[in-house]
């Protein structure tokens, strides 16, 4: 809980104080440099725990479910989760890896993104589709992502699970199974490092 | 690594690193052409315009078809039918379809330089789909897919590019492509068409095909281009086939995993022998579907070209 009140302080009480150039940059760059902790390894094992027991307990067409992880944070939490859920009910839940870079909403105003492969090897028609990513923000990549899912067949249903959810939503969207919410400033980050990509696990706010 | 190039004019003036953007980006574009609904709205609402002033076939409806697979909608444009022959220039041909709000222009041209000229007097992206002799990026980077997807990389691999190098764009932008990315080219065919002044690109001269094809792990065949001759550079086909042409008992000279590419159209029986052409060592028909993936890729990077690099976020 140690990022919620801090990041609002940050900016607010250098710009304020302080009007010189010099003392601006100085802001930034000590500043930029501090991360707050928000989860730590062994939270983010609980915190997924949890989210595949709320899975469970909301999923009454459990034999339907497939979980589509957003590339690239979202894809290994997804790969956590089937392996969590999989344990449970001794059964196999498939995942799939969806980027929804060629279906943002930005792309020509802005360089193009890194795109990496989608690959959903099983027909998602009639599915109950969990949707996994690692942050929710604005909201723009999720509808992304159900403009292409939408190019790979009709689910029943789509819900959504992300590890944080930060605020500062732009579309109408809502997460159905939350890890952690935080309170951020719009323009601070969320930095999630997972031990798949070889960085030491850990979730942390970086104030702007 | 971000691309922020509003044009690509060459693979002279590529990093290594945007090469290999340009190839992971094509890796992700391929995939959708193996999906039931092979359309993606990432150009949505742009225009495009094959902008082809020399014919072509092959790569106007690669570049179609990669246009149409992003949504994007498409204009053809040819010099047979066009106000070119009625005495306007390449600029005021170009600046009447931007006038139209054409987002993007692939040109091909006879001269070479011509894309690098209309991307200085346009504000449309330009993509060079071959420019007289000078450059053919997009097949050269389809060829640099094609082998890392074969062998999962380039450097260190030994490429033999054989036939006609002296009117070649693809063997330039190829030579390019590939010593940037770390592998060793050889080049091979009559001397008249092998200028040794090619080994200050970065390659090795060989005018003995055995020595050429021996030790190769790719060996990307030319055609010869009669059209861009301007007299003859060598007695005759028959002849250019008895000692360049690729066939069964030149094959038998090659290492077991060869890998045998041709750009296209090929000429059976000149260049490369029929049975060679159909054996399974020819990727000559993946190289097509892979210059589709290519080509998405790299309308969809020249689009976002120049653009703000920040994500506007989750």
């Amino acid at each position: 809980m140690g990022g919620e009140a801090q990041p609002q302080q940050c900016g607010g009480l250098f710009a304020s104080v302080f009007n010189s150039k010099h003392v601006q940059d100085f802001s930034v760059s000590t500043l930029t440099s501090q991360n707050t902790p928000v989860l730590n390894a062994d939270e983010i094992q609980e915190v997924l725990q949890r989210l595949a027991g709320e899975i469970i307990h909301n999923k009454v067409n459990f034999d339907q479910l497939v979980l589509v992880g957003i590339q690239r944070g979202g894809v290994h939490l997804a790969e956590r989760l089937s392996r969590i859920l999989s344990e449970k009910f001794s059964r196999q839940i498939p995942v799939g890896r969806l980027d929804v870079n060629m279906y943002r909403d930005d792309l020509g105003q802005r360089a193009a993104p890194p795109v990496h492969p989608t690959s959903i090897p099983f027909d998602i028609t009639g599915k109950a589709v969990v949707l996994v990513d690692d942050v929710l923000f604005k909201g723009r990549t999720v509808r992304a992502a159900m403009d292409a899912l939408n190019d790979f067949g009709r689910p029943r249903c789509i819900e959504l699970a992300v590890l944080i959810d930060r605020g500062h939503r732009e579309l109408p969207i809502r997460a159905d199974f939350v890890g952690k919410s935080v309170t951020t400033g719009p323009c601070d980050k969320v930095d999630v490092r997972l031990r798949e990509d070889g960085d030491a696990e850990g979730v942390y706010l970086v104030c702007a | 690594m971000i691309w922020n190039r509003k044009h690509l004019l060459d693979i002279e003036s590529l990093s290594p690193e945007e090469i290999t953007l340009v190839l992971d980006t094509a890796r992700a574009f391929k995939a959708v052409g193996e999906r039931a609904i092979k359309k993606v709205p990432a150009l949505r609402g742009k225009t495009v315009i094959n902008l082809f002033v020399e014919p072509s076939t092959r790569t106007r409806i690669s570049f179609e078809l990669a246009a149409t697979r992003l949504t994007a909608d498409i204009v053809n444009f040819s010099a047979e039918i066009s106000s070119l022959r009625k005495g306007e220039t390449l600029k005021d041909t170009a600046r009447n379809l931007e006038a139209l709000n054409a987002d993007i222009i692939i040109i091909r041209h006879s001269a070479a330089g011509a894309p690098q000229f209309l991307s200085r007097v346009l504000n449309a992206c330009v993509v060079n789909a071959g420019d007289g002799a000078h450059e053919h990026p997009t097949q050269a980077l389809l060829d640099a897919f094609t082998i890392r997807e074969k062998r999962g990389k380039l450097d260190g691999l030994n490429v033999t590019i054989l036939g006609d190098i002296l009117y070649s764009r693809v063997a330039r932008s190829n030579i390019w492509a590939l010593t940037k990315l770390g592998a060793n080219v050889t080049l091979c065919g009559p001397p008249t068409l092998v200028p040794k002044v090619f080994e200050q690109m970065g390659c090795r001269v060989v005018y003995d095909v055995n020595e050429a094809i021996e030790g190769a792990d790719i060996i990307n065949l030319l055609r010869i281009q009669h059209e861009r001759q301007r007299k003859s550079m060598f007695p005759s086909l028959g002849e250019y086939t008895a000692l360049f042409g690729l066939n069964k008992e030149r094959m038998a000279r090659t290492k077991p995993d060869v890998i045998i590419m041709h750009p296209g159209p090929i000429n059976r029986g000149v260049e490369i022998d029929s049975d060679v052409a159909d054996c399974s060592r020819s990727v000559i028909l993946e190289q097509v579907t892979n210059g589709l993936a290519v080509r998405m890729a790299v309308l969809f990077l020249v689009n976002g070209g120049k653009g703000p690099h920040e994500i506007s976020g989750n």
